[in-house]
């Protein structure tokens, strides 16, 4: 099925809720609203025709001059051989959007780096916590406006570089 | 019985003590394999049959208890920073460190990236610094030897001498 | 006879003074600075959670009971084979024999009670 279908299928199913779908570029998608994600994502993987049964990535992206941060989702299908990616604008200051997790397990270590990394907050999930960095981190790093603290665990986090030690 | 570390007046005798002391030391440097990332491949092949270690009698353990040698290989995170300081606290006395490749000299090629700490020698002393994006192993055996150097300068039996850069380490 | 024992004496108090003396040597020579950390529990690097204690295979005190067993009645032919000799010249060594075969052949019988009960396997099958 192509990705066209696809859009044109949900655009029919889920009216108002699935919008601007762009098909030329090599993996083409399309905006679904965050209220509907959950429903279409159910869609999407039960749907004889669909069946999305693989989620490949989940991952977003910091746009802060257009104050969002936008979820990304890569879903595939191994039985009909197509893929779809949803993308979801989430409001920058207070980004929350329901948990995937119940649909695809994987979604659970996927969208606890989301939230390591940028600081989307899934509601329902089991177990939100920080997966790469450590407990007592502070801060969303893939955030544009991340800034480096000065100090963790007592480890200083500049380091001169060689040169100017060298002259000094 | 106090240890008699550092006592004895400098003669011939306890200076050839000395010198046995320390070869044995140095012909036996047994490593705990510190492999955090690409470094340690590395680190496996010196220790491998073509580059070999265990000709120095380095062999490699996997417990700080048993070792008095840690080559750091690899990037060190800022998470693993306070397991390294730990597992080096844990290793006993007298306990060399070698520092392998650019990421754990410097930060290296993720200098910039925000979970690395730049440079193991922020969180425990280091000996010898070997450079190299990963080094060979040729060069981590340099550094082995350098070790091993520092080690025959070492004085254990006799009173250390009030030059300030003879201090022994004990 | 007697001296013979002095031998072992001098083997012991030789054996036991190259390791004390070692030990001493050891102690004298090597630097000691104990720390509060040092002295930690090693568990890679994170601190030690819980009892190290952890039930063990219980197969090893299987293994160890048939040893010891076995083991038991090695030790008591040993004796019977230093005397063989003086039997079989006093005309009594096929009654030793034949002793020493039956007292063999019965412990014989419960090695292979224990083999065919599978206890002499590490991995058991599951008899369905």
């Amino acid at each position: 099925m192509e990705a066209q279908e696809v859009y044109a299928s949900l655009e029919k199913l889920f009216p108002g809720k699935v919008r601007d779908f762009k098909s030329e570029v090599r993996e083409p998608y399309l905006f679904v609203e965050p209220t509907a994600i959950v429903e279409v994502c159910r869609f999407l993987r039960n749907a004889p025709g669909f069946r999305f049964e693989v989620l490949s990535d989940l991952t977003a992206l910091d746009w802060p001059k257009q104050e969002t941060i936008q979820m990304v989702y890569h879903l595939f299908s191994y039985s009909h051989n197509h893929q779809i990616v949803l993308k979801v604008d989430l409001p920058r200051d207070h980004p929350r959007i329901a948990t995937l997790e119940n649909e695809w397990k994987v979604a659970n270590w996927f969208e606890r780096e989301a939230y390591d990394l940028f600081g989307v907050i899934f509601e329902g999930h089991s177990d939100l916590r920080r997966i790469m960095l450590p407990e007592d981190w502070v801060g969303y790093p893939l955030r544009k406006d991340y800034v480096e603290q000065e100090e963790y665990d007592g480890i200083s986090t500049q380091r001169a570089p060689l040169v100017e030690k060298l002259l000094r | 019985m106090k240890p008699l570390i550092n006592s004895l007046p400098e003669t011939v005798f306890t200076t050839k003590v000395d010198d046995i002391l320390n070869w044995g030391r140095a012909s036996s440097q047994w490593y705990m394999l510190f492999g955090l990332a690409c470094c340690a491949i590395e680190l496996m092949q010196t220790g491998g049959p073509r580059a070999d270690l265990d000709r120095f009698g380095a062999v490699p353990r996997a417990t700080p208890r048993q070792s008095d040698l840690m080559i750091v290989a690899g990037t060190l995170t800022y998470k693993m920073a306070k397991r390294t300081k730990l597992l080096y606290d844990q290793m006993p006395d007298p306990k060399y460190v070698i520092s392998m490749g650019s990421c754990s000299n410097c930060g290296g090629l993720f200098q910039l990236a925000y979970s690395v700490c730049k440079g193991v020698d922020k969180i425990v002393p280091v000996d010898v610094y070997v450079p190299g994006c990963p080094p060979r192993p040729e060069a981590l055996t340099e550094g082995l030897l350098r070790i091993q150097d520092k080690m025959m300068r070492e004085r254990w039996l006799v009173k250390p001498a009030k030059v300030a850069d003879e201090q022994p380490s004990a | 006879m007697l001296f013979d024992f002095a031998n072992v004496l001098v083997f012991t108090a030789l054996g036991l003074g190259f390791v004390g003396v070692n030990l001493l040597i050891g102690k004298l020579l090597r630097p000691a600075n104990p720390q509060a950390r040092k002295l930690s529990t090693y568990e890679c690097g994170e601190p030690a959670m819980g009892s190290a204690w952890v039930n063990f295979n219980i197969r090893f005190y299987v293994v160890a009971l048939i040893f010891i067993i076995f083991e038991v009645e090695i030790a008591f032919i040993f004796p019977v084979a230093t005397v063989f000799r003086r039997w079989v010249e006093g005309g009594a060594g096929v009654f030793a024999l034949v002793e020493v075969l039956l007292f063999i052949g019965i412990l014989f019988l419960g090695l292979v009670y224990a083999w065919a009960k599978g206890d002499l396997e590490w991995v058991k099958k599951i008899r369905a």
